[in-house]
């Protein structure tokens, strides 16, 4: 049966981007936030905030702000992952000969896709309100490559979520300080403004060592060795968040 | 079409922390034939048909589906099943036509729009095929959802409370189905909690009460064990339905065929909840 992996990820992968396209609102609503910020941060507060270098707030803050998005966008995995195990198509598909995994697979592409046009919305918008990069292709695909990794993570986690949650409410709640822990980090301000003991948390938590990474990419600076450090984070974070949502899943389906 | 049983049920018994659901389960049933799992709710039916579809494992006993193992062989099981859940399995965003075809995929069949396209006819959804599953009555969602469990011709078919919620023509339109389906030589096993469901559609009926199986029989063969009180129920109860549809107008029973009609009696159906 593991013949049929990829093609019954594909057909639910095909199943669940239909979703998507027949609600857009998700991807919409997911970007208004971020731009609502973005705005925000750039007009109203951005010309009081000393960033300590020559570039423009926009330029300083974007990879925060895409950071916020992706945070935000995976609510809805773990929303639609939720909605299937309570509506019984889920159950429909375990007692059919397919392979196991292309149920949570074709979520979690599913994820990885909207959230990069969602990210691609707000990089859109911010290039009309002044975002400028001299990145070059490469920098763009390192960029681009933290993202998505930055994506899967967080859609794991959104996994765990969505098959452990009770409720439609208590599916989504989960991503809330997700997109609060870019505020604390070096996303928005420089960390050394920060109290001792939050510049500490903000500067040892996994955002800033991304968010840094990120801005040097865009700026077509060297990354040094906080690439390794978002890196590790990355991987780490993944790792975790895939087992513990496979082990649920396991539990839940035997 | 073979004597030898298509589901054979042994001693399964299944507890949930200290509630025992099922405290050993024993039945047959033969191929071609409905059979009736009755019973009150939590008497264990969704548990006993989780087990068969290969959703949950027995603690302890056997059971076999088409001569399968459904603990040591699921994945050969689900080759030759199909089960109807309590709620109606539908992608509601999704058209009729593109659940079917959904389904079709899943099933590596070839042609998965004609597929669709023959389904759609058979349940009278075809006018109903483009528009989206949210957008159905109750009646038509089941259809479907029943239509979906037929795709690949399973020999088994579980339908787990398929009347529940249902509008008595909608129920009707059920019925009918299940009666052809069991024609055309599916197993059918459904549970229940209405009598006359049982009475209508069964081959053999089981009584499923606190975990255990306390009748198996024939309808005639229950019948003389029925407490006179039930019976009085289960014959007052047709007595009002027949009233009802013919106050709104019969359309479920004739024309299962005809688009339209099953339109109008799907909204009919809506007004009268």
């Amino acid at each position: 049966m593991t013949t049929h992996v990829l093609s019954d990820t594909r057909v639910l992968t095909g199943r669940s981007l239909t979703h998507i396209l027949r609600s857009p609102d998700t991807i919409i609503t997911t970007a208004v936030t971020p731009i609502a910020l973005m705005l925000l941060f750039v007009y109203v507060l951005g010309g009081a905030i000393n960033t300590g270098s020559d570039e423009s707030y926009i330029n300083y803050m974007l990879p925060g702000i895409l950071l916020i998005t992706i945070a935000s966008g995976i609510a809805y995995t773990a929303y639609r992952l939720f909605l299937d195990l309570q509506g019984g198509i889920f159950e429909r598909f375990q007692s059919m000969p397919i392979a196991r995994s292309s149920v949570l697979w074709a979520h979690v592409l599913t994820s990885v896709v909207a959230n990069l046009v969602s990210v691609a919305i707000v990089i859109g918008v911010a290039l009309i309100m002044g975002f400028r990069t001299g990145a070059s292709v490469g920098a763009w695909l390192a960029v681009a490559g933290i993202l998505a990794m930055f994506t899967l993570a967080l859609t794991w986690l959104a996994v765990v979520a969505g098959l452990s949650a009770k409720t439609v409410d208590g599916a989504s709640a989960f991503s809330y300080p997700l997109i609060f822990l870019p505020f604390i980090s070096s996303a928005f301000v420089p960390t050394d403004t920060m109290p001792a003991p939050v510049a500490w948390f903000a500067e040892n938590q996994p955002v800033t060592s991304i968010v840094n990474s990120t801005r040097a990419l865009f700026a077509g600076e060297p990354v040094g060795s906080e690439i390794w450090v978002a890196l590790a984070w990355l991987v780490g974070i993944l790792v975790v968040a895939y087992v513990w949502a496979m082990s649920i899943y396991r539990r839940k389906i035997s | 079409m073979t004597t030898e049983a298509a589901i054979r049920v042994q001693g399964i018994q299944k507890s949930f922390k200290d509630l025992h659901v099922l405290r050993g389960v024993d039945f047959d049933v033969a191929a071609g034939t409905i059979f009736a799992l009755l019973g009150s709710n939590g008497a264990g039916k969704t548990t006993l048909v989780r087990i068969l579809s290969t959703l949950a494992k027995a603690d302890a006993g056997t059971a076999t589906v088409h001569g399968l193992d459904v603990a040591a062989n699921p994945g050969e099981v689900r080759e030759a099943i199909s089960l109807t859940g309590q709620f109606a399995a539908v992608d509601e965003v999704l058209t009729g036509r593109e659940n079917l075809m959904l389904i079709a995929r899943l099933r590596h069949l070839k042609n998965p729009g004609a597929i669709a396209d023959e389904l759609l006819d058979r349940f009278s959804l075809t006018e109903a095929g483009g528009r989206k599953a949210a957008t159905y009555s109750g009646g038509m969602r089941r259809r479907l959802d029943i239509a979906m469990s037929l795709i690949g011709n399973p020999p088994i078919i579980f339908l787990d409370e398929p009347t529940t919620g249902l509008d008595p023509q909608a129920r009707i339109e059920v019925w009918q189905t299940v009666k052809k389906l069991a024609d055309a030589g599916t197993t059918v096993l459904l549970t229940t909690q209405y009598l006359d469901e049982a009475e209508q559609l069964a081959d053999r009926i089981a009584i499923l009460h606190k975990g255990t199986i306390i009748q198996n029989g024939t309808l005639s063969e229950l019948k003389q064990l029925l407490p006179a009180a039930t019976v009085e129920y289960v014959e007052k109860q047709p007595t009002l339905e027949e009233v009802f549809l013919t106050l709104v107008g019969d359309t479920g029973e004739t024309d299962t065929d005809d688009a339209d009609r099953a339109d109008s009696a799907a909204k009919a159906g809506k007004e009268s909840r």
